[in-house]
């Protein structure tokens, strides 16, 4: 049976499964509606044009997750920031593992999906933000809406700064021969609240994952979220991340997605400045290499006056992996004032590797400032003469010098222990230790 | 400490170097200088071991081991130093930052465990101020956006963190006013001992004012055609290289 099928029949055992109280149910329907109607996008799809998804959905994949699974700490302990004290909220196979979650109710929300579509203290919430900033046509996003079950719940309210990070780790383990997940995440900032957040995709086995994520994140009135994005490096995992983001006036938002590998990443970051006085920030740095596939699709759509994005990713492709890279910036007419930025740099390590890069803005506001660049290159011989003239080795160099080409997005990464843990991350990846961190 | 003996070198099919012979003992100071096109940069390059020259004949030695083999990281850790005529910027890599890889580098290839954070910043402290390098230039990134004379006097101080046995500055004086001048060549004269050697390459006498070389050889067409003392140096200024030319043709 084709994925697709497949997923249809699975709807109608999910849907007989539900409660009757569950406040979505109508959504759900309208939502596998849409899937039906469209499936998965082909490259026919102007926006899937060097993305295919075909080799994704040739695997017979389980869709339901079995009952709260369990790894052993130790040997997941390096995937937590567990230098520092966090919120966490961890996965496996797409359940809730509450022995490796530490969560709370204590000024912040910081729980599950599956409780606040359950409790009625959250009914407020769903009705209010549920759905509201993903896309209705997103054939995708609707698939994961109409399976939505489990997933991150947060709430920080009203000028209440989040006392820890917060850590949403999903964990593949591999006891299924193939496994389709679709969390939910759904992160709420009302106004003048802050929170840091970490999301983490890794898989722990061979076999191969699938996971179709959506994450909405809501900044009300001068509130302000940091996210870093830890995207996984096994050959195996394949990630579709769909990310919402509605801003209101005087909120900053900053995402910075970190991809190292996967079979196949594909990563839509949307943003919505629906207020005046919005900061968007998304950054970028992307290391891969053997066949492996990593899509940047990103959205700013500026609606409000007096706004500012800006958008730096960095791509370094060794072997035959391929990149992509799509960066799209709607300003609208009312949005005077705005200032959007963007720039894509790529280094391409062997001719076999690839990038696809395209700038594309709409503009319909008569005074802002709009600018993209884009480059893509290799390491320049003389340069690494000149390392090697001061006793760096060849592969230390060019190490080096890829590290200093990622500095940039790293230099925003407001949190130390992320970007010890990024540096390391990069330095293992190039293979080597530099005599200092960045 | 440094011996050249018969060194051919050429990039694709052109023949740049067609014979050289140097020899520079401990705690001197030699100067080659020439016209454009002679080979002076070819020369530095290949002694420090860059890849698209190829050495058709002769050998470099430092301290009687033969170089010809070694990649250039191998020849920085065994001594050699090259001040570069244009140094390259790289964005994203602080001067201190850079400093620390290559000295980690340099020590690692000596067995040696990474420089105590304590000693690395005396270390940087003194070679900095004896370069007259304020504290804001080495949080800058690594030549991006210095001036002309920024660049050398980087390049000075890192010959000073790194404490070659040999150092060759290739047209160190090109581009720096009189002031950057006597910074860098005050630097280089203070880094000077017993125990290491200098080779300038230059192609004006102005430099060697203020680094007083005891030997001067003139590079012309690939060869060393006339040697001598600082006295070399002077008549070159004021006669110019025509007439060293004109001898070379006969």
């Amino acid at each position: 049976m084709e994925l697709k099928e497949k997923l249809l029949a699975s709807f109608a055992v999910f849907e007989n499964n539900l409660d009757l109280e569950d406040p979505i149910l109508d959504l759900r329907n309208d939502s596998i509606k849409v899937f039906e109607n469209k499936g998965f996008p082909t490259k026919k799809d102007e926006a899937w044009k060097y993305t295919s998804l075909a080799k994704i959905q040739n695997t017979d994949y389980s869709v339901f997750p079995k009952d709260e699974d369990c790894v052993n700490y130790q040997e997941v302990k390096k995937y937590f920031l567990h230098e520092i004290e966090t919120y966490k909220l961890v996965f496996i196979d797409g359940v809730y593992s509450s022995f490796l979650s530490e969560t709370t109710h204590m000024g912040i929300d910081v729980c599950l999906m599956s409780a606040a579509f359950k409790k009625p203290q959250y009914k407020q919430l769903i009705d209010k933000y549920f759905n509201k900033a993903a896309s209705k046509e997103d054939s995708l996003s609707a698939l994961n809406t109409s399976f939505s079950k489990e997933g991150a719940f947060i709430y920080i309210p009203k000028n209440t700064v989040a006392d820890k990070p917060i850590e949403i780790i999903n964990f593949s383990s591999g006891v299924e021969a193939a496994l389709m997940i679709q969390p939910r995440n759904m992160i709420i900032a009302d106004q003048g609240a802050e929170m840091q957040l970490i999301e983490r995709h890794q898989s722990l086995t061979s076999n191969e994952t699938l996971t179709n994520v959506v994450s909405e994140l809501f900044a009300e009135q001068n509130a302000k979220i940091d996210l870093y994005k830890i995207q996984n490096d096994s050959l195996s995992a394949s990630l579709i991340d769909n990310t919402y983001i509605d801003q209101k006036r005087d909120s900053l938002v900053s995402v910075h997605t970190f991809s190292f590998g996967g079979k196949l990443t594909r990563n839509n970051l949307n943003f919505y400045q629906n207020g005046a006085n919005i900061n968007s920030i998304l950054k970028g740095v992307t290391i891969i290499g053997d066949k492996q596939h990593v899509d940047h699709h990103t959205l700013v759509h500026h609606r409000e006056p007096n706004c500012e994005s800006h958008q730096d990713y960095k791509g370094i492709f060794d072997q035959s992996s391929t990149g992509v890279f799509n960066g799209k910036i709607i300003v609208d007419k009312l949005a005077q004032k705005t200032n959007a930025f963007q720039q894509n740099n790529n280094i391409l390590m062997e001719d076999k590797a690839t990038i696809n890069s395209k700038p594309q803005l709409e503009i319909f506001a008569d005074d802002v400032k709009c600018s993209h660049g884009c480059t893509i290159g290799q390491l320049d011989e003389d340069v690494l003469f000149y390392l090697q003239s001061r006793g760096i080795p060849k592969k230390e160099g060019r190490a080096l010098l890829m590290y200093a080409f990622a500095n940039n997005v790293l230099e925003s990464v407001a949190l130390p222990v992320v970007k010890k843990r990024i540096n390391k991350i990069i330095a293992k990846k190039l293979g080597v230790e530099l005599g200092f961190s960045i | 400490m440094l011996k050249i003996e018969n060194l051919h070198a050429r990039v694709e099919d052109k023949e740049i170097l067609k014979g050289i012979n140097l020899e520079i003992k401990p705690g001197e100071v030699h100067a080659i200088m020439g016209p454009n096109g002679a080979g002076k940069s070819t020369l530095s390059s290949v002694i420090a071991g860059h890849e698209d020259f190829e050495v058709t004949n002769g050998s470099v030695f430092l301290d009687g081991e033969n170089l010809d083999e070694l990649d250039p990281e191998e020849r920085a850790h065994k001594g050699i130093f090259l001040s570069f005529q244009y140094p390259v910027e790289i964005p994203g890599v602080s001067v201190t930052n850079f400093i620390k890889a290559a000295i980690n580098a340099n020590r690692k290839a000596k067995g040696l465990e990474d420089m105590p954070a304590n000693e690395m910043l005396k270390k940087i402290k003194e070679k900095s101020s004896l370069l007259e390098i304020d504290r804001k230039f080495l949080s800058r990134s690594l030549n991006e956006g210095f001036s002309g004379g920024e660049k050398k006097r980087n390049e000075i101080f890192q010959m000073a963190m790194l404490e070659p046995k040999v150092a060759i500055l290739d047209e160190t004086d090109s581009g720096l006013d009189i002031d950057a001048l006597r910074i860098v060549a005050n630097g280089v004269n203070k880094l000077k001992s017993k125990d290491n050697a200098v080779l300038v390459i230059t192609h004006y006498q102005r430099l060697l004012d203020y680094i007083v070389p005891d030997f001067v050889h003139v590079l012309y067409n690939g060869k060393i055609v006339k040697s001598g003392t600082k006295e070399l140096a002077l008549e070159l200024e004021e006669k110019g290289y025509d007439w060293i030319k004109q001898e070379a043709a006969h």
